[in-house]
C-alpha cells in the first residue's frame, strides 16, 4: 500500500518525502515560490522571507520549514502578494539599482522576481547609500550598490571553496559585504574563476569582468522565461541529474 | 460624440527618450489623437497648463527647483498623473549623482573637466538652482501611476494609455514590464 505523505498548498494536493522542506516539494510538484536569498543547490539561509508562506494560520519561510502530512499551507494569496511586493520594493530602495546600465538586466534575480511580483513603482523613498565599489580584481567586479545581502557568495566561499573569501559586517542597515584580504580588496583574497562563489550572485554585485554583454539583451534567461517557469524548470533538471 | 481627453506631457530630468518612444506609436498616435488632444506638451511647446487637464504624464525626475515648480503645476491641474520611465520613478541614471557632493559634481563639470576654459561654476540668476540631491516624483507629489521603463516600449505607452482611456486598470502585463 502507497503511504505516500501530502499537504495541500492553495487547495492543492501535493506529495513529499520525509525531511523535504515544504519549498522543496512544492518546486517539484511545479508550483513556484517566489525566493531570492534560498538556491536549492544550496542549503537554505531563510533571510530574504520573501518564500513566506501561511502554514496552518502562521507564516514560515517555506525554504526552511519541513513539510508534515496534511499541513494546509497558503501560498499565492493576495495577502502574501502584498507582502512580498513590499519586500521587493525595501530591497530596491535600500540599493542602488538601476537596471538601465546593468549588465545583469535579464538575467537577474530581483529584477526577475519584481516583474513577475507585478511591481512598477517602489513606493518608497529612495535611500540612496553610499557604497563601495571593488573593481581591483582583474576578473571580477564586486559592485555593493548592487548587494541584496542574500549570502550566497559567504555561504559558498565557506561551505563549498573553503576559502571564507566573503563575509558580511557590520548590523541592519549598515550591513554589508567585507573580503578576506590583508588590503580588503576582492584583488589580494583567494577568489579565483573556478570558485562556486564567484558565479553564484544572483543578482549584479559579483560580476565577472569582460562577460556582461556576452548574450545580448532581449536573449537572456528571464527574457525567454519569466522566473517562475524558469525556476521550476531549473528545479526540476536539478532533482532529475541528482535522484536519476 | 464625448469631447477630448486632455493630456499634457512634461520633460524634467530627462532624457526625452520616453517622449521618443511614445512617438515610436506611429501611425498608432492618429487612433489616439481621435480621443484625445494634447495640452501643454513639447510636442506642441506650450508652456503652462490652462485649467484643468485629464491626463499628465511626466518623464524625468527632480534635478533642480524648476523641475519641482513644473511637478507641481502639473500636480494641481492633472486629475490624474503619471511617473514615466525609470527616471522618475526610481530617480534613474541622473541619481547616480547622488553618491556625491552636489560641489564634487560641479567641480566635476565645469572646473576640472576635460577642455574647460576660463575654469567658473555657472551662477546667473536665471538658472534654476540644483537640487542637493535628485528625487523621484512621488517623494513631493502623489502620482497615481507610475509607468516603469527605460524607456517604457511603444507597445507599453499604448497599452497603458488605450487602458486607462477605457477605465480600465492600466497595469502592464508581465511581457510588456521592463525597467530597462
Amino acid at each position: 500500500m502507497d503511504h505516500t505523505k501530502t499537504f495541500f498548498l492553495d487547495g492543492q494536493e501535493i506529495p513529499f518525502k520525509e525531511g523535504q522542506t515544504v519549498f522543496d516539494a512544492a518546486m517539484a510538484a511545479g508550483v513556484y515560490i517566489p525566493h531570492l536569498c534560498h538556491n536549492p543547490d544550496y542549503e537554505p539561509h531563510s533571510s530574504c522571507r520573501l518564500c513566506t508562506v501561511i502554514v496552518n494560520g502562521r507564516p514560515f519561510a517555506a525554504c526552511t520549514q519541513p513539510a508534515v502530512a496534511g499541513q494546509m499551507i497558503q501560498n499565492d494569496t493576495p495577502e502574501l502578494r502584498e507582502m512580498r511586493r513590499t519586500l521587493t520594493q525595501m530591497l530596491f530602495v535600500e540599493g542602488n539599482h538601476y537596471c538601465p546600465t546593468c549588465e545583469k538586466s535579464g538575467h537577474c534575480k530581483l529584477q526577475a522576481t519584481a516583474y513577475d511580483l507585478g511591481l512598477q513603482d517602489n513606493h518608497f523613498p529612495q535611500f540612496f547609500p553610499k557604497r563601495e565599489v571593488d573593481a581591483s580584481h582583474p576578473d571580477f567586479v564586486l559592485d555593493r550598490d548592487r548587494c541584496i545581502l542574500c549570502g550566497h557568495c559567504v555561504r559558498v566561499s565557506r561551505d563549498v571553496d573553503r576559502k571564507c573569501v566573503f563575509a558580511m559586517t557590520h548590523r541592519g542597515i549598515k550591513t554589508e559585504i567585507v573580503v578576506d584580504s590583508p588590503t580588503g580588496l576582492l584583488k589580494d583574497s583567494r577568489l579565483t574563476m573556478e570558485d562556486e562563489a564567484a558565479n553564484v550572485c544572483p543578482v549584479g554585485a559579483l560580476m565577472p569582468k569582460r562577460k556582461g554583454f556576452q548574450v545580448p539583451i532581449g536573449e537572456r534567461p528571464y527574457d525567454k522565461a519569466p522566473i517562475r517557469v524558469d525556476s521550476v524548470k531549473n528545479f526540476r533538471i536539478r532533482e532529475e541529474r541528482r535522484h536519476g | 460624440m464625448a469631447s477630448k481627453l486632455k493630456v499634457a506631457t512634461c520633460s524634467l530630468a530627462g532624457c526625452f527618450g520616453c517622449h521618443m518612444s511614445l512617438l515610436d506609436i506611429d501611425e498608432r498616435l492618429l487612433d489616439l489623437l481621435e480621443v484625445v488632444e494634447f495640452d501643454r506638451s513639447p510636442i506642441n511647446d506650450l508652456k503652462r497648463i490652462e485649467g484643468m487637464v485629464d491626463l499628465g504624464l511626466i518623464e524625468g525626475g527632480l534635478c533642480n527647483a524648476e523641475n519641482v515648480h513644473v511637478l507641481r503645476h502639473f500636480r494641481e491641474h492633472c486629475r490624474i498623473l503619471v511617473s514615466v520611465g525609470e527616471c522618475a520613478v526610481t530617480g534613474g541614471v541622473p541619481s547616480m549623482r547622488n553618491h556625491y557632493t552636489l560641489r564634487e559634481c560641479l567641480d566635476e563639470a565645469y572646473i576640472r573637466g576635460v577642455g574647460v576654459e576660463n575654469a567658473q561654476i555657472p551662477s546667473d540668476p536665471e538658472l534654476p538652482l540644483l537640487l542637493d540631491k535628485l528625487r523621484p516624483l512621488h517623494e513631493v507629489v502623489r502620482i497615481d501611476y507610475y509607468l516603469p521603463g527605460c524607456p517604457p516600449s511603444a507597445e507599453a505607452f499604448w497599452h497603458f494609455l488605450t487602458e486607462l482611456i477605457a477605465g480600465r486598470d492600466p497595469s502592464l502585463p508581465l511581457q510588456l514590464l521592463r525597467y530597462d
